[in-house]
């Protein structure tokens, strides 16, 4: 049970993780489809 | 009265050398037959249709003389809207935009329509009928079988099934499969089953919410596929005892019938392989979604499969090699949501027995501690292997957790 909680725990760590790290690295919709002319954000 | 009668002999000449003015009645009142390559509206209803209708790239072999003149009255002189448009159309448009990406310079992409048409179609239709089969079937499976018990009644101790780490990696890999299914449901079925029911606005954030989790919570299940597949492939290939457990249909569809079987069954076997295959499979799909244009795969998959004749031996025409940048996501779309049908499916079997379908079974994965007869009914190659290596174990060593 307790591996079962720490799972699902490291799920909604990594989910929010990995959104921060995208939305950091210029991985966002907006960054990849703005130009040097276009900001969309 | 020479005057006239030259004048009108000049009239008779000039009517007789214009071609134009020479057409009979006839020819002069029908419309203008269209150029040897221009489109006819066969081709458009054709192509609307769906069918691959052959073209002639007018703008890049130069049009005809007569259209070039025709075109010098139009607003955009020797090019006419057609060939703009027809340009548009095909992707031979010289494009350029300042908005990024790889799709930018795309602004009509008709294959487009073929998938919609399989996502509001097919997908949904037989995906969904999938899954309620699979669980009509396990239903009727429960009624005819009921819950398959431990037939030697239990033991009362224990024996390790699996680590702490091991089952940490398959919460991790079910926890997000389960959340990637019920939010990809809802990204495919929102529209029709969710927004008549609890309204467009309801359906909106819901649609928003599923992206998110969707997105996020895939990085999870790949990194607990990584994990499953190391920890396990080892005990996954498979060997002679399979072909016992399969004959004996594993011993599910009869009591006192427990074939052997090492750490894992034959069917346990396919679950696994599913998994890494599909799974994989829908990895990959997936992250070309997540990275939407940066990973097209489908043209040079389709360009392997081409070359190998797959096509010809389903009696299907080769696989298009040349596709636009939406088409990629698109065919991505596509696979990923049919293998993910496919892996639901197969899931869906693996919880109910491992849970409802069979006595003992989910403390495999609850405790890590199953009883020790049942893990000799259903492991007994696994359990024989276990106290061999405990018995030869040195007295004073730690036991393992």
């Amino acid at each position: 049970m307790k591996a079962m909680m720490l799972a699902f725990l490291a799920t909604i760590v990594i989910a929010v993780g990995a959104n921060a790290i995208l939305n950091q690295s210029g991985f966002s919709s907006e960054d990849r489809y703005q130009g040097e002319a276009v900001r969309l954000n | 009265m020479l005057t006239r009668l030259m004048a009108v002999v000049t009239l008779i000449a000039l009517l007789g050398t214009n071609p134009a003015l020479a057409q009979s009645e006839g020819a002069v009142d029908a419309p203008d037959a269209p150029a040897s390559d221009a489109t006819t509206l066969e081709d458009i209803l054709a192509r609307q249709r769906g069918e691959d209708v052959e073209r002639t790239n007018r703008a890049a072999e130069g049009s005809s003389a007569e259209e070039q003149a025709r075109g010098m009255l139009g607003t955009l002189g020797g090019a006419s809207d057609s060939l703009l448009w027809e340009g548009l159309r095909f992707g031979t448009a010289d494009i350029t935009t300042q908005a990024g990406g790889p799709a930018a310079t795309v602004l009509v992409q008709d294959g487009g329509m073929l998938w919609v048409g399989w996502r509001e179609g097919p997908l949904r239709t037989y995906g969904g009928y999938l899954l309620l089969g699979t669980i009509g079937l396990l239903a009727l499976f429960y009624l005819i079988r009921g819950r398959i018990r431990i037939d030697g009644g239990k033991a009362g101790t224990t024996i390790e099934r699996f680590k702490p780490v091991e089952r940490f990696a398959h919460w991790l890999l079910a926890g997000s499969f389960i959340l990637l299914g019920i939010t990809g449901l809802i990204t495919l079925f929102g529209r029709v089953f969710i927004q008549p029911l609890l309204g467009k606005e309801v359906n909106a954030w819901l649609a928003l919410g599923s992206k998110w989790i969707h997105n996020n919570v895939s990085w999870a299940f790949m990194l607990a596929l990584v994990m499953v597949f190391v920890f396990w492939v080892i005990h996954n290939i498979p060997n002679r005892t399979d072909i016992g457990w399969m004959l004996k249909g594993g011993g599910l569809f009869s009591k006192n019938s427990h074939p052997p079987a090492k750490k894992f069954n034959a069917g346990q076997k396919m679950i696994f392989w599913s998994v890494i295959l599909l799974g994989g499979s829908i990895s990959l799909t997936g992250l070309s979604l997540l990275f939407p244009f940066e990973m097209p795969m489908f043209a040079a998959t389709f360009e392997k499969l081409n070359a190998f004749g797959i096509p010809g031996l389903i009696g299907m025409e080769p696989f298009p090699t040349v596709l636009a940048p939406h088409e990629e996501m698109q065919y991505a779309q596509l696979w990923h949501a049919i293998v993910s049908f496919v892996l639901m499916a197969i899931i869906i079997a693996h919880i109910y027995i491992g849970s409802l379908g069979m006595e003992g079974a989910y403390d495999a994965m609850g405790s890590g501690q199953v009883d020790l007869q049942w893990a000799k009914e259903h492991h007994s190659l696994w359990v024989e292997e276990k106290q061999a290596k405990a018995q030869s174990a040195p007295a004073d060593a730690t036991p393992a957790e």
